[in-house]
């Protein structure tokens, strides 16, 4: 079966009980059992819920994947993931990564004795040289949040298992839509469902999915012990979103494209970052490991321009954070999602008050494009 | 010699009907959202179609949700009813039940205190097709009087809104039955805690669960329980109409149940504190409010019912302007239609439903501009009556 029609079948879709099309939603705390330990499959919903069990096998399905592992939110699905890990473990991580990633690596994991290296995972022999002999995982965003740097998946899985360690792909910017780190030699894919997944910007949740057995149950045992686990509403809400993923994303995607190519030829725009334009930097190692470039980009507003009245300036696209939605999103990252960041780091990073990131939504790319060529005049206008 | 209905409580609330789901042990019924109900085959279909098969669910939404039945089931043990039927709203629940059961040439008889969408759709609507309805009072002798041979059905709410008289039930049972009438009663104001009409007799028993039932007053429901030779009949209409509960209500609305009995103690509690309250008031003329002993029909609904509920109607020593000061003051009810959710909430009756009548004809409906309807919820009766009190002071 190919992947749209996967996105529309998922593995025991349909109820076997009442030929219900779609998976009750089994709001439930407790499952009464016949005798003690003796149940019929479930006991407690932070341990299992049917509802929750079939967005699992949904997303391992999808993913290329054996297990699927859910959590309330994409950050949650992240902490997971680094409970992995002990104290004294080492972690190499994509420079420019997430705020919100960013800012539990450096601010909460550290405390339990796991440090991080941030690293520009572009570039292999950056990776090679960060290594250190306590190393134990690799936790990559390619494309990365906001930067859009792409990381070569295949590569780096062959690496880390050469120096045994695992690698963690967060995909949230392609979906398993458009890239399949499991596909590539990743041992885990990490996604904020909250974006593309869901898309209707009306839930929180993150799943990881793996092949390996034993990560997966290690996953399982963390999801239960640690509890941070989605709702049967929110997970039945999350699938009935992923059943539009391709249809919505190939849209976005589309004019994406559009948008991208009319910034470029904008004098206010110095620079557009979209893995989708063949100028870009990681344009052919993008093409070679995912089925298309998304629906993100971002762009770096020339000097002079306010990015923060230019992003004050749009009506069609929503001010906000998130993206993967429905509805069209801009962001002011260094003021907004990477606010954890020190200002210096920015600087640093290149991640400046004049880059704008965009994801694009459903609504009539005309409309988004003559919204924001009425914000670039607004914002070119003195005072 | 009438019988208070049965008492039942929190252990019924919670447990009756089918309360864990047999194939996971999930003691919350599973929210089914399904539009279709699939087949293993064609075989297995036939099987279903045919009767042989073990299966009781149909094949599509709109005739049977796998929700709605468990909490439909939930609903016909609380009434003592074969069967209950969910709908839409309470309306959907009220115009099914009078489109099945009748037909052109039959006539109606419908007590005059009663939710104006409902005499309206009497009386307007169901005119159409050539049936005719009388508005009588809400006593067994005014019924009597009205039953024609042509009479059909008797429909009526009790306690009524919003003066709450309290018919006879259990003696319009008698007369039905004598006259080859159908007995329905809208028992919204009482719940099943408080008064079962099929226990006295009635046929129908027909709720807007919206109000108490739901109790949170945040879903639109309406339930039909009686027999399963007369209901069935409703349900099958109703997959031909439409008018039908959403699974996730449905979830909802079985929640608040469980809650039922304990809710309704509290709202009565309140009702009984601040009806006492009100009819001691100087600026306040006169308190409907069954457990008063003021009220015209104190004595049957004492010997009916188990409690009163919090529904409190007044008529305030004032204007309409001074009526709306008032309502405007009060701070712990919000101004809106509906009752029976634990948010107490009130209205001046005019606003909703009576606006486009003239003043004239409203006072003959015998709704004047300082009648003032209280839903009380479960906030602390203290709290309740000082808020009435500062808004009273203001009159």
């Amino acid at each position: 079966m190919r992947l749209a029609s996967k996105l529309i079948h998922p593995p025991g879709g349909t109820c076997q009980h009442t030929g219900a099309v779609h998976v009750p939603i089994y709001e439930t705390s407790t499952f009464k059992q016949d005798a003690p330990g003796r149940n019929k499959g479930y006991d407690y919903s932070r341990t299992g819920n049917p509802t929750r069990d079939a967005l699992e096998t949904y997303i391992a399905h999808v993913e290329s994947g054996r297990h699927g592992v859910s959590f309330s939110s994409g950050m949650a699905a992240i902490t997971s993931c680094l409970m992995l890990l002990r104290a004294g473990d080492h972690l190499i991580a994509t420079a420019g990564l997430y705020g919100g990633t960013y800012r539990l690596l450096t601010q909460v994991i550290e405390d339990f004795g796991i440090f991080s290296s941030f690293v520009d995972t572009g570039d292999l022999a950056a990776i090679e040289a960060a290594f250190t002999s306590s190393t134990k995982a690799l936790l990559v965003e390619t494309p990365s949040n906001p930067l859009m740097r792409i990381s070569d998946i295949r590569a780096i899985a062959a690496l880390a298992h050469r120096r045994g360690a695992l690698l963690m792909v967060d995909n949230t910017f392609m979906s398993p839509w458009l890239q399949r780190p499991l596909e590539l030699g990743a041992d885990l894919v990490i996604e904020s469902a909250t974006k593309f997944l869901n898309g209707h910007s009306d839930v929180l949740a993150g799943l990881v999915s793996t092949n390996d057995d034993g990560l997966a149950r290690r996953l399982k045992q963390i999801q239960n012990a640690v509890g941070a686990v989605p709702s049967p509403l929110d997970c039945w809400l999350l699938m009935r979103g992923m059943k539009t993923l391709a249809v919505r994303l190939s849209h976005e995607q589309a004019s994406a494209g559009r948008i991208a190519e009319w910034l470029s030829r904008r004098p206010e725009v110095e620079r557009v970052l979209y893995p989708g334009l063949e100028t870009f930097d990681g344009y052919e190692v993008h093409r070679a490991q995912a089925d298309g470039p998304g629906a993100v980009l971002s762009f770096v507003l020339g000097d002079g321009l306010n990015a923060g009245t230019f992003v004050s300036s749009v009506s069609v696209w929503t001010l906000a954070v998130s993206l993967g939605a429905v509805e069209s999103i801009i962001t002011q990252p260094s003021r907004m999602t990477h606010l954890s960041y020190p200002r210096e780091e920015l600087a640093r990073l290149g991640l400046s008050d004049n880059l704008v990131r965009l994801s694009v939504g459903l609504e009539d790319p005309d409309d988004l494009i003559a919204d924001l060529e009425t914000a670039l005049d607004l914002t070119r206008k003195p005072g | 010699m009438a019988m208070a209905t049965r008492k039942i409580g929190s252990t019924e609330c919670v447990h009756s009907g089918v309360s864990t789901c047999e194939t996971t042990g999930s003691v919350a019924p599973p929210i089914v959202h399904s539009a279709p109900f699939t087949f293993e085959s064609i075989g297995a279909a036939l099987d279903y179609l045919e009767g042989r098969s073990t299966r009781r669910q149909p094949e599509y939404g709109r005739m049977a949700n796998p929700t709605v039945t468990c909490v439909e089931s939930r609903l016909a043990a609380l009434e003592g009813a074969e069967k209950a039927q969910l709908f839409a709203s309470g309306m959907a629940a009220i115009t099914t039940l009078l489109l099945c059961t009748l037909k052109s040439g039959d006539h109606v008889v419908l007590t005059s205190d009663c939710y104006k969408r409902t005499r309206d759709f009497c009386e307007g609507s169901l005119s159409k097709f050539g049936v005719t309805t009388s508005v009588v009072a809400p006593s067994l002798e005014a019924i009597e009087g009205a039953i024609g041979s042509a009479t059909r059905l008797v429909f009526t709410e009790t306690p009524t809104n919003p003066f709450q008289y309290v018919v006879d039930i259990e003696g319009l049972a008698k007369l039905g039955r004598e006259r080859g009438v159908l007995t329905v009663v809208d028992s919204t104001f009482a719940t099943p805690v408080y008064l079962r009409p099929l226990e006295f007799g009635i046929d129908l028993v027909v709720h807007s669960a919206t109000k108490y039932l739901g109790g949170h007053n945040d879903l639109i429901a309406g339930v039909v329980a009686g027999r399963a030779e007369l209901v069935q009949p409703i349900a099958d209409l109703l997959a031909t109409l439409g008018g039908i509960c959403d699974p996730t209500t449905a979830f909802l609305l079985g929640r608040g149940v469980k809650t039922l009995a304990l809710r309704m103690a509290r709202h009565s509690a309140n009702g009984q504190a601040v009806a006492e309250f009100l009819e001691g008031h100087p600026r306040v003329r006169k308190v409907f409010y069954p457990g008063l002993a003021s009220h015209p029909h104190h004595a049957i609904a004492r010997k009916l019912m188990l409690g009163f509920g919090g529904v409190v109607t007044f008529l305030l020593d004032a204007d309409r302007e001074g009526t709306a000061r008032f309502i405007d003051r009060l701070k712990i009810p919000s101004l809106g239609p509906s009752l029976g959710g634990v948010e107490s909430l009130v209205e001046q009756v005019i606003l909703f439903g009576y606006l486009d009548i003239p003043p004239e004809e409203r006072q003959r409906l015998g709704v004047p501009d300082n009648l003032v309807r209280l839903s009380l919820g479960i906030e602390n009766t203290e709290d309740i009556i000082a808020d009435l009190q500062q808004a009273l002071n203001d009159v």
